[in-house]
């Protein structure tokens, strides 16, 4: 059955304002309401169509008096950040992420008009390090628990979902952990590391990535939000890449720096806002992660269109590269014909001076 | 008027024949390869796994790198490659020895190179493998992951021959004195991990390989400073500097067994201790007799 009254908080960002666009086009569900504490850039007011915009704060007690006078049923709580730079501080980030969640879920729990609790998390939660199991499943938690930043925080917003879920065990709660995002017109901390004509990685290391297309996002958001699905599922594109074949694809330069120099880096780029290497980022850069999608398929029942690499494609259409693959194919075919050719003329040359060893001379025959 | 027939001008022509092998590349086809090569590592157009397994790069740098050793400077000979199956999953047992694992990468080459299937072998390798920069990567990159029960019944279960040596440290940084005894194996994790999969257990013997360090001692201190579980003291290493990596040309053998298969204890079994270190052992002893005999038939420590 649809839902008939959505909430979506992060309503500003590019996928809380699409997936919010996309169920006010579904004649069945009869309101959207978005939430977030900084108004939708116009562009973005102008896709969300019948949306209607509740500017507050979920840290914020009034969010339990909009979901309760509208009788909401179905809450998607996107309002997660990942990065620092984009809520002010670590400080804040971490009061929107955790105590913002604490107190959505509160009203939620006590609005008996909810039914059903989208939660968008990450498979940062699986953590990164050398220790870790190629392939994470969702039964499988994180060898050594993130110890600070958005990971972090994405572990505990987990917990208090999950207590959530415990304490009203009649809201079906879906927990989407995705991998990382891509496309062209997303904004994520991996876009903009690969945007840089030169990327700075980590040397010595070689993380494999496995990512996630942002319509594959939507779609998956969408059927969360309007299907019955209960429990945990990981999102993530098949396929994997390494990061620096994503770079090499990209037409990217990859600038290999000892750890030490790469923190340099990050504390100066993060200075001039650049982008972001926190230090959980660091070893997601070095190790990576890699999620096992079975449960998305089987049981949640999407298959991503876009596969990682066919996502990085898609995403490479907007990133003009410094070093052109064609370029790079078009030396490499003319290195080719040139080495022809030079071949050509030196078994030439060979037949010339050195012809080649008559054939076997033909046996005598036994008379017939 | 005499009756026409054909009169073969060559009896040998009467059998079947069978096709020249192509000639070798010429230079220029190898060059031309090679331009290939750097165009696809350029563009970055390979196919890597979810391991972060790069078959692109093994193929065309590292199996190449490590050939000549293979050949002619430890000339490796195999037995019973029929044991190891062409197309399903198995898990091959090895002893470990000789200070730095050559003996993994050596077995790599045999079953990629001398196997009919030319198998890959996908080696569980240890946690120090993963944290050191560079070699981690490049352990990955080689087909390596980490020594895990999750890792290893994914690799099983894809049908990937994977390979496991028991022993760990304590194998390959044991002293000289006791070469070719088999050290304790570990928890036993690689049996139920095969049990649950029930994937047969093939073991495997390398004889050669703990001539090549021979370790006389270990320097604990530095070990410990280094946050190594050894430093090894070769009649070579340190004193030579870089010149005592130069492993010693000792000859090698590798025999496969014959698998033990486990699929018809069910994948329940796995949770039966008694059962779990029944097969370690058995699979312990099976690879010390064929040690035994591998001895045994290598005439001398570094002749042909």
């Amino acid at each position: 059955m649809p839902p008939a009254v959505v909430l979506v908080t992060g309503v500003s960002r590019w996928l809380g304002g699409a997936l919010a666009a996309e169920l006010a086009s579904d004649p069945r569900i009869q309101r959207v309401i978005g939430v977030d504490t900084v108004p939708p850039s116009p562009a973005m007011l102008r896709r969300l169509g019948r949306t209607e915009f509740v500017r507050a704060d979920i840290r914020n007690p009034l969010i339990g008096k909009v979901i309760a006078a509208a009788s909401v049923d179905t809450v998607v709580h996107m309002n997660i950040s990942s990065t620092p730079a984009g809520s002010g501080g670590r400080v804040p980030m971490k009061e929107l992420n955790v105590i913002g969640t604490m107190q959505l879920l509160a009203a939620c729990q006590r609005a008996s008009s909810v039914r059903r609790f989208v939660l968008k998390s990450t498979s940062a939660v699986y953590g990164a390090s050398s220790r870790d199991p190629a392939v994470f499943t969702e039964a499988m938690q994180a060898r050594q628990v993130p110890s600070g930043g958005f990971a972090r925080d994405s572990v505990d917003i987990e917990g208090y979902v999950r207590s959530f879920g415990r304490r009203r065990p009649d809201v079906d709660v879906a927990v989407l952990r995705f991998t990382n995002f891509i496309g062209p017109r997303i904004d994520s901390l991996l876009t903009g590391f690969l945007r840089m004509p030169l990327v700075p990685t980590a040397l010595g290391y070689d993380a494999r990535v496995q990512l996630l297309h942002e319509d594959d996002a939507l779609a998956v958001l969408t059927r969360a939000t309007t299907g019955d699905f209960a429990g945990t599922v990981n999102v993530g594109g098949e396929g994997t890449l390494l990061l620096s074949q994503a770079i090499r694809r990209l037409g990217r330069i990859e600038l290999p720096l000892p750890t030490p120099a790469l923190g340099s880096v990050g504390r100066l780029s993060r200075r001039f806002g650049f982008v972001d290497y926190s230090p959980e980022q660091m070893r997601f850069l070095n190790f990576g992660r890699v999620v096992d999608t079975t449960v998305l398929r089987r049981d949640f029942g999407y298959t991503p269109r876009y596969t990682t690499a066919a996502a990085l494609a898609d995403y490479a259409t907007t990133v003009p590269p410094v070093l052109d693959p064609a370029a790079v194919r078009t030396v490499g075919g003319g290195l080719r014909s040139v080495l022809g050719r030079i071949g050509d003329t030196a078994s030439a040359v060979e037949h010339r001076f050195r012809p080649a060893p008559p054939s076997p001379a033909l046996r005598a025959v036994r008379d017939a | 008027m005499p009756e026409a027939r054909v009169i073969r001008l060559r009896p040998e022509d009467d059998e079947p024949r069978v096709a020249a092998p192509p000639p070798p590349p010429g230079w220029e086809e190898q060059l031309a390869g090679g331009v290939d090569f750097l165009q696809r590592r350029l563009t970055g157009e390979y196919e890597t796994d979810e391991f972060g397994f790069d078959p692109d790069l093994a193929d065309h740098l590292l199996l190449p790198a490590l050939r000549p050793l293979f050949r002619r400077w430890f000339r490796v000979e195999t037995f019973g490659l029929d044991n190891v199956p062409a197309d399903s999953g198995a898990l091959v047992v090895a002893n470990h020895s000789g200070t730095l694992p050559i003996d993994a990468l050596m077995t790599t080459v045999a079953l990629h190179d001398e196997h009919p299937a030319g198998r890959r072998f996908r080696l569980l390798g240890a946690d120090l493998v993963f944290e050191l920069p560079g070699v981690g990567a490049l352990a990955r990159k080689f087909g390596a992951t980490l020594a895990c029960n999750e890792d290893a019944e994914r690799l099983l279960t894809g049908g990937e021959l994977v390979g496991v040596f028991p022993e760990g440290f304590k194998g390959i940084g044991k002293p000289f004195r006791e070469r070719y005894t088999l050290q304790r194996f570990g928890r036993g994790g690689f049996v139920s991990a095969a049990l649950r999969t029930g994937a047969p257990i093939i073991p495997c013997a390398i004889v050669g390989a703990e001539e090549i360090y021979p370790m006389i001692g270990n320097a604990r201190t530095a070990a410990r400073l280094l946050g190594l579980p050894y430093f090894p003291v070769t009649p070579t290493f340190p004193l030579l500097g870089p010149l005592g990596l130069v492993p010693l040309p000792s000859k090698w053998l590798i025999a496969f067994g014959a698998p033990i298969e486990t699929a018809s204890y069910g994948p329940a079994a796995a949770e039966d201790p008694m059962l779990v270190f029944n097969l370690t052992d058995q699979v312990r002893e099976t690879i010390q007799h064929s040690l035994y005999q591998l001895l045994l038939r290598r005439k001398s420590v570094f002749g042909a």
